[in-house]
């Protein structure tokens, strides 16, 4: 029989998923909901606090990256900035060209939308990664073609945690577009799991548009940003009143446009003393798994690896499906997420899991442990006082004894 | 048959995994129960002494499922005595095998001619109820114990008594077979839609449909995936 606790704890290992809103946040966003409620569309006092209150917002945004706040746009959220961005710049520019790059492991927020535009006649090629899920940024460049309008690539996967070369593949377009006097392609990236771990100067990493959202920073759900660069034009993707330039039309969703400037401000402040205690964290967390259960391994790049996100544990454990581990996890009040096709719609594992080369049984036992401010050595040690034995069990009932010297099936 | 009598109106509604309403567990209390506390599953310790007449396995970790199932039968009345099972799967499939495993053995056993009637209908109803997503995982406990007794009747002698893999009918009225399937796969189709067309049938009972849909994906998967 395996050993409960005696009291239940609620430990939170999914900050990859969401967050919680931080409390601070939760007090700035307060005033605006029942005080400060006014159109900000309004001429008198009570719309010019509001207006304000969203120029001050875009202003601390533009601030942490490194632009102007006129190259702010405020959505619904990470899948609307990512639709407008692509449908956006393909709708507008599609008599220049009808070519779009893109990766293999982008979220659906990126994939579906390019694969909606296949069906409008555009060209999608989709580049491969290697075994650590990094995209080849020679392969990148010499896949563009002169009707090559968009390329978009994320700042960092949400699966296995591998930060993408941003600012070389940034670089290597501004040569080309330089070279070849146009300002395409126009560069997109996803930066919805990376801020709050990485700088995200837009500058430095030479992106034309950039998608963050609210809810992965402790900020609000419901609201996300579009970064996108003066002089860039895009087609709107509804439209109606005049707000956010026309771009992104209806009353503005003030309180978490507050919270977000607000979440956003303070996971950049705190960047790098985070870093260092979940880098130390992941690695511990790691390093007991390893240690403790038998026949384990890592996705990704090795924990501590600079272009691995801090926060991210993702691990496989052969010959066990992921949703019963994450469902007895759940038992114990620990919550993470996993790869297994059980829990997809389409019965298929995640694809970056296969993109990366992992046979079928190994990605359905991967699971993803994305640590956050939360987090402690505390609850590691909580968890690892049961994971063994719930593994042990599980293995136990399973018939499937997968070897673990290299599998024919494993690619690289 | 012996067969708990749960009436098809009483089944709980399945609960989708990915309903966002709210509500309680994903799952009946019934598939938490199985799945938590599983019934009659093959222990380390007992790989060794549990004397079995005959095996079965079907599925594979490639697919998301596998299952084996180890009976003991008694040669006399054909009844199956007891009955040990490992599933590497999700939580349905799991439950599904610890339901399947109680529905074997209970009051002494059924008899082989009457365990290979159970359904995968009747393995939801013992769970009360399954997420549509997941009424699959309570597909392949059957196909684990079809071969665990045809490897009973080969070790018995009985070797016309062995039901084929392939001569499986699947619905009666039209006499589908899954050979017919596995073949329609092989030519492209990819839906129950396309097969009924090729077929040239129509009106097939929704019984059937689930399990065409299931043995579609199993082919599909076996041969493209």
């Amino acid at each position: 029989m395996l050993k409960f606790p005696k009291k239940k704890k609620e430990i939170y290992f999914d900050h990859a998923a969401t967050t919680y809103t931080d409390e601070k946040v939760v007090k700035k966003m307060q005033t605006y909901f029942t005080k400060e409620y006014g159109n900000p569309s309004s001429l008198y006092n009570k719309g010019r606090i509001t207006k304000k209150a969203i120029s001050d917002s875009k202003k601390t945004i533009a601030n942490l990256l490194h632009t102007e706040p006129t190259n702010i746009i405020f959505t619904s959220g990470g899948t609307e900035s990512d639709n407008l961005a692509i449908f956006g710049i393909a709708h507008a520019h599609q008599l220049k060209g009808k070519h779009i790059i893109t990766s293999v492991i982008e979220h659906h927020a990126v994939s579906e939308p390019l694969e909606r535009l296949k069906k409008e006649g555009f060209d999608i090629t989709l580049l491969k990664v290697d075994k650590n899920g990094l995209v080849d940024v020679k392969e990148l460049v010499s896949k563009i073609r002169p009707d090559t309008i968009l390329i978009s690539i994320m700042h960092a996967n949400n699966e296995i945690g591998t930060i993408e070369p941003i600012e070389e593949i940034g670089r290597e377009l501004l040569k080309l577009r330089k070279k070849n006097k146009t300002e395409f392609p126009y560069f997109h990236t996803d930066a919805c799991q990376s801020a709050g771990y990485l700088d995200l100067d837009v500058e430095k990493m030479h992106v034309d548009l950039l998608t963050l959202n609210g809810s992965k920073i402790y900020g609000p759900k419901g609201v996300g940003i579009l970064y996108i660069r003066r002089g860039v034009k895009i087609e709107p993707l509804m439209f109606g009143g005049d707000q956010e330039k026309k771009i992104r039309p209806g009353t503005e969703n003030i309180p978490a446009i507050v919270g977000l400037a607000h979440a956003f401000e303070l996971v950049q402040k705190n960047l790098e003393k985070e870093a260092i205690r979940l880098t130390r964290l992941s690695k511990y967390m790691w390093k007991e798994i390893e240690k403790q259960i038998p026949k384990v391994l890592l996705n990704g790049l090795s924990i501590g690896d600079k272009n691995r996100l801090v926060n991210n544990v993702n691990v496989i454990f052969p010959d066990i499906e992921g949703e019963a581990l994450i469902l007895y996890l759940d038992e114990y009040g620990i919550m993470c997420s996993t790869g297994s096709a059980c829990t997809s719609s389409s019965l298929e594992p995640s694809h970056v899991l296969l993109a990366i080369g992992l046979p079928y049984e190994y990605a359905h036992g991967s699971i993803r442990f994305s640590l956050g401010h939360c987090n402690s050595k505390a609850d590691i040690d909580y968890m690892m006082k049961y994971l063994p034995e719930i593994v042990e069990k599980l293995r136990e009932m399973s018939p499937t004894n997968l070897g673990m010297t290299k599998h024919p099936k494993y690619k690289k | 048959m012996v067969k708990k009598s749960i009436k098809k109106d009483n089944l709980k509604d399945p609960v989708d995994i990915r309903d966002t309403s709210g509500g309680g567990w994903l799952y009946s209390d019934e598939v938490r129960d199985h799945f938590f506390n599983p019934r009659n599953f093959m222990r380390y310790e007992e790989e060794e002494t549990f004397k079995f007449d005959a095996m079965g396995r079907a599925g594979s970790p490639a697919c998301g499922d596998e299952m084996v199932i180890w009976i003991k039968v008694d040669k006399k009345t054909e009844k199956i005595t007891d009955v040990r099972w490992r599933t590497f799967g999700c939580g349905s499939a799991i439950a599904s095998t610890s339901a399947l495993s109680e529905m074997l053995i209970r009051d002494g056993g059924l008899e082989i001619d009457d365990a290979l009637k159970i359904r995968p209908q009747d393995i939801l109803e013992e769970l009360g109820g399954l997420p549509d997503r997941k009424v699959h995982c309570s597909v392949l406990g059957d196909k684990a114990l079809q071969a665990a007794v045809n490897d009973y009747f080969r070790n018995t002698g009985q070797h016309s008594r062995v039901v084929v893999e392939g001569s499986k009918i699947v619905d009666k009225e039209f006499n589908i077979t899954d050979k017919d399937i596995e073949e329609a796969v092989l030519e492209g189709i990819k839906t129950v839609e396309d097969l009924i067309k090729k077929l040239k049938v129509k009106n097939i009972n929704k019984e059937s449909i689930l399990e065409i849909e299931e043995l579609i994906k199993f082919y599909s998967e076996k041969y493209f995936g």
